[in-house]
């Protein structure tokens, strides 16, 4: 047995000595300054696009081009957003959920880990380097092919068929869709491969024992698990696709105005792209004109990723019921 | 597993048969048994009146008194939920990391309020150590550094010879030394569940305190590692003023020399603590019924 | 593990049609659907021989279609419904992730193949300045890249780190917690280019503010510090979430063993959390560096361009490679493809970037995990 020292016991047993209340004021003050520091940098944000916008409304409308009015100059702005996003999204979507669900149930549990890597690698590329692609590869490719099969077969549909000719160059809506669908579809995999990992394994396994192929193991056990995360991974998805501005700014070839064909060398523009090509060239009130549309785009993304946080939160907590 | 605490030959007490160890550890446990009536002054010796802890508006723990002495083990035992852990937590202030906390009444050592105003909880818990229920071990640290953590954390500056023996002593005091004297660089999560204990509460004792809580210390760990952890309180009690919490009757009993028995009316309720006297007489003729039943296992 | 298609009663197995024996019924497991997948690659071929055209789109489409289309038939006619309909959305799921891998593959072959035209060594030495036509690089983008977000980092991590601290360590749920947490997810879906009409607006302010001169950012509001200033507001949340994940994978109890040492909580925090998720801290921080890396429309409207190097990040159009990649498609010098060459060049040099960051991550993780913790 060892022995112990008996230790020091009333020497030193003051309890009032503050130990290391410095520091944990400092650590305190830091962490709860940055987190203040969040609030402060949102209202800011809002607060200076505000200003800065402001001048659209209250300034000499004159000075702009058309006939000044904001609604006018954003609406077909909001219009390209949305529908090159919704292009996007319609594309990319089944297609995601697919490759998603090939990684997470088909695929060799080690290939499935380098494609999920591979997966995520592809959602960090630059959107810059997807637009230089879109335009020099893509464009040619599909202009060529696909755009002159499609007016001819489906033109009966409006969103294909116009008295406007072809873009040979393919700088068209429908162009842009399928860069963005590229873009947009790594975020949509890697969020519903997640969720889809996720399904209770008693869930699977219960269907299983029942004699379920294992198509129908999907179909009963982790598509319905997972609804709400592919809806939240899709909507972030579409947040992503309404800001995307380099691929846009790079391709299209934008003209004022409504556009539904998605084939021609006419289409509306879209706002994040907008600002972009026009900021470097502009002065005045035109700056201020533009930062204005930044702030409903920030509006539109705001709504569309509270819309995404609220599927999510209702689907997760619905999930074991 | 490995369980290197029997093996070692240095440990001649827990190579002996389990049984005899145990009826060897309840034969020093009646030597030791301490007068309760023992003199005011005693240092370390720890007064508990009235005390009410809170949780923001739920009431945990009812009207506590008690005195619990130095150089002895006692033990806390009751049903789930009865407020033991809290009261022991509430001993060193343990229970204010959960906000909304705080207590009623007043914890006395040595002379000073635990809970009086201008005591700061930091100091009181480098004078109150306390072992977890499961073995915590730094991942991050050496088995060397997380013996020397809570030196190391507080700023103290040790010169590499004094850290060394301090290392030594206090491995030695959790009787661990042997175990792991040849591989004090390596994480100590590579140890077992035993060691790890051990390792925790060498920890524990490096900061040299006066009173060492230990909350249902060996209910992660197997028999014999629970053992070695009983036979190291023994050790200790000469040195530390000791509080266990414990699930386990028959450890109460073999390990304690007073024996405090709370208990509750139903959920909601406040834990209570309703007898303390000798173990002895805890488990052989309590003066309570409730009591009685508990220890005879009609009861919770 | 299709083999077998059922054990269940009779009465509740679907009919499988033809009354065959469930359990020995035909299977095309192996050699026969390895058949069918090279039939219709090699279909595919004959497709393309017979329309006489260099289609590799055709191919695939003609490939997949006969892939899916066989599986279906064949299954149905040697095995079962069900199994036909297993193997179909098998066959299905496959062909979208062989259709993904072509764009996929497209992006990642023609950024190496069109960027090595240019990745020589002057490229990565010299400017632009004063050069018109063929030769110069990027060498100015790259200096402009690396301080920008060196600038962001060091704004973004203390910021982000800080924020998830006090939202695992300090917050106890109260009002303004919830309001930090959502406002970061505000701050997640922010549009790179809003960040970048801020920072310009900020900064217009700013410059007016006579007391402020010391960070006049010169003619055209431009400079590296409102392009640093964009990231950090893209970077910040990444990192607020990535952090704030990590700290709460801690265990509690390491918290309360530090506690009841008698170290204060600061030093806890410090001591014993930070190093425990530090690995994870980490990861998360060089994949939000890779993120912003190569942020184009924010520094597009906050940063400018220029053709020389410019090392005071205070004052001044910097140049930086994905603004040089999209200036110099968009607006080449004669002759063009001298101007696309070295676009192609900095977008390959932000890919490899990108790459290498990724590579740490991995490392990171694996080498800076606590062995203790499983």
């Amino acid at each position: 047995m060892t022995t112990l020292e008996s230790p020091p016991s009333d020497n030193d047993s003051a309890f009032d000595e503050p130990v290391g209340k410095a520091g944990d004021k400092v650590f305190f003050g830091l962490s709860f300054g940055a987190a203040a520091l969040i609030l402060i940098t949102l209202a800011a944000v809002a607060f200076f696009l505000f200003i800065q916008g402001l001048p659209t409304f209250t300034g000499d409308g004159t000075e702009l081009d058309g006939d000044g009015s904001f609604f006018a100059y954003v609406g077909p702005l909001v219009f390209g957003t949305i529908y090159l996003s919704c292009i996007a999204l319609l594309l990319a979507t089944p297609v995601a959920i697919a490759v998603a669900l090939y990684i997470s149930h088909y695929a060799p549990r080690k290939v499935a880990q380098t494609l999920g890597y591979f997966i995520d690698l592809l959602a960090a590329i630059p959107s810059v380097v997807y637009g230089l692609w879109g335009i020099t590869v893509l464009a040619p490719v599909i202009s060529t092919s696909m755009f002159p099969w499609l007016r001819d077969n489906l033109g009966f549909i409006p969103v294909f068929g116009s008295d406007v000719a072809i873009a040979q160059s393919g700088r068209s809506t429908f162009t842009v869709g399928v860069v963005l669908a590229v873009m947009v579809l790594p975020i949509i995999t890697a969020i519903s491969r997640e969720v889809f990992l996720q399904t209770p394994r008693l869930h699977e396994e219960a269907s299983l024992a029942l004699g379920a192929t294992r198509w129908e193991v999907i179909r009963q056990a982790v598509i319905p698990y997972g609804r709400s995360g592919v809806i939240s991974g899709a909507m972030l998805g579409l947040g992503r696709a309404l800001g995307e501005t380099m691929a846009v700014a790079i391709i299209l070839s934008p003209a004022r105005g409504y556009f539904w064909d998605v084939l021609t060398a006419q289409n509306s523009n879209s706002i994040a792209s907008n600002i972009a090509l026009q900021f470097p060239e502009s002065s005045g009130l035109e700056v201020n004109r533009l930062i204005a549309t930044g702030l409903v785009l920030f509006l539109l993304t705001f709504g569309v990723n509270a819309i995404a946080r609220r599927v999510a939160n209702a689907g997760f907590s619905g999930a074991d019921g | 597993m490995n369980r290197p605490a029997v093996k070692h030959p240095n440990q001649s007490k827990v190579d002996t048969p389990v049984t005899e160890s145990i009826s060897a550890l309840q034969a020093t446990q009646t030597d030791s048994v301490v007068d309760p009536n023992a003199p005011v002054d005693m240092p370390n010796r720890i007064d508990v009146k009235d005390l009410d802890i809170y949780y923001g508006d739920f009431k945990a723990v009812e009207n506590v008194s008690m005195t619990i002495n130095p150089n002895s083990v006692t033990a806390l035992i009751g049903p789930s939920g009865c407020g033991k852990s809290t009261f022991l937590r509430s001993l060193n202030r343990m229970h204010e990391v959960i906000s909304g906390a705080y207590v009623d009444g007043s914890v006395i050592i040595n002379g000073k309020d635990l809970y009086g105003p201008s005591v700061d909880p930091v100091a009181v818990r480098r004078k109150i150590g306390m072992v977890f229920q499961r073995p915590n071990p730094f991942p991050t640290m050496s088995i060397a550094d997380n013996v020397l953590a809570g030196k190391k954390l507080n700023s103290k500056r040790l010169s590499k010879s004094d850290a060394n023996d301090l290392v030594e002593k206090s491995l030695r005091g959790a009787n661990l030394w042997d175990e792991v004297k040849d591989r004090l660089d390596k994480p100590g999560s590579g140890l077992s569940g035993g060691q790890q204990q051990r390792l925790c509460i060498a920890r524990a004792i490096a900061v040299e305190p006066d009173v060492l809580l230990m909350d249902e210390p060996c209910s992660a760990l197997d028999p014999i590692s629970t053992l070695a952890i009983e036979e190291l309180m023994l050790e200790l009690k000469d040195a530390y003023n000791i509080v266990i919490v414990t699930h386990n009757m028959q450890q109460a009993a073999r390990v304690s020399n007073r024996t405090g028995f709370f208990s509750i009316e139903g959920t909601g309720k406040p834990g209570k603590l309703i007898e303390m006297d000798a173990t002895e007489k805890i488990f052989s003729n309590p003066s309570k019924q409730e009591t009685q039943d508990y220890v005879t296992g009609r009861f919770g | 593990m299709s083999l077998t298609t059922s054990t269940l009663e009779p009465d509740l197995v679907p009919d499988d049609g033809g009354g065959r024996d469930p359990m020995t019924s035909g299977s095309l497991d192996g050699a026969p659907m390895w058949g069918i997948r090279l039939g219709s690659i090699a279909l595919g071929l004959l497709g393309y021989v017979a329309f006489g055209s260099v289609n590799w789109a055709l191919w695939a489409v003609i490939a997949l279609a006969t892939y899916m289309v066989a599986t279906l038939l064949v299954s149905r006619v040697v095995e079962s419904p069900r199994q036909a309909t297993d193997r179909f959305a098998a066959a299905v799921m496959t062909s979208a992730f062989v259709v993904v891998l072509f764009p996929l593959f497209s992006v990642v072959w023609t950024v190496i193949d069109r960027g090595s035209n240019r990745f020589d060594w002057e490229f990565y030495t010299s400017s632009m300045r004063g050069v018109i036509g063929e030769g110069g690089g990027g060498y100015h983008a790259i200096v402009g890249t690396l301080i920008v977000t060196a600038l962001t980092a060091a704004f973004a991590i203390p910021f982000g780190l800080f924020t998830a601290i006090y939202l695992v360590e300090y917050a106890d749920g109260g009002r303004f917690a919830k309001a930090v947490t959502s406002l970061v997810d505000v701050m997640t879906g922010i549009p790179s280019i809003v960040a970048g009409l801020f920072a310009y607006a900020l900064f217009v302010v700013l410059d007016d503010v006579p007391v402020l001169t010391a960070l006049s950012t010169g003619v055209g509001h431009r400079s590296g510090l409102a392009g640093a200033v964009a990231l950090t507001l893209l970077m910040t949340p990444v990192v607020v979430r990535t952090s704030e994940e990590m700290l709460r994978l801690v265990p509690n109890e390491l918290r309360e063993a530090s506690y009841a040492l008698g170290v204060p909580r600061w030093k806890t925090i410090l001591k014993v959390v930070l190093p425990t998720a530090v690995s994870g801290i980490l990861t998360g921080i060089v994949l939000a560096i890779a993120r912003v890396i190569g942020e184009t429309a924010p520094l597009l409207v906050t940063v400018g361009i220029t053709a020389d190097v410019n090392w005071n990040p205070f004052e001044g159009r910097m140049a930086t490679l994905p603004v040089f990649a999209y200036n110099s498609y968009k607006f080449p010098t004669l002759p063009p493809e001298a101007s696309i060459d070295r676009a192609w060049a900095a977008a390959l040099t932000l890919v490899i970037l990108v790459v290498i960051l990724f590579s740490i991550a991995r490392i990171l993780s694996s080498i800076l995990k606590p062995k203790g913790l499983k």
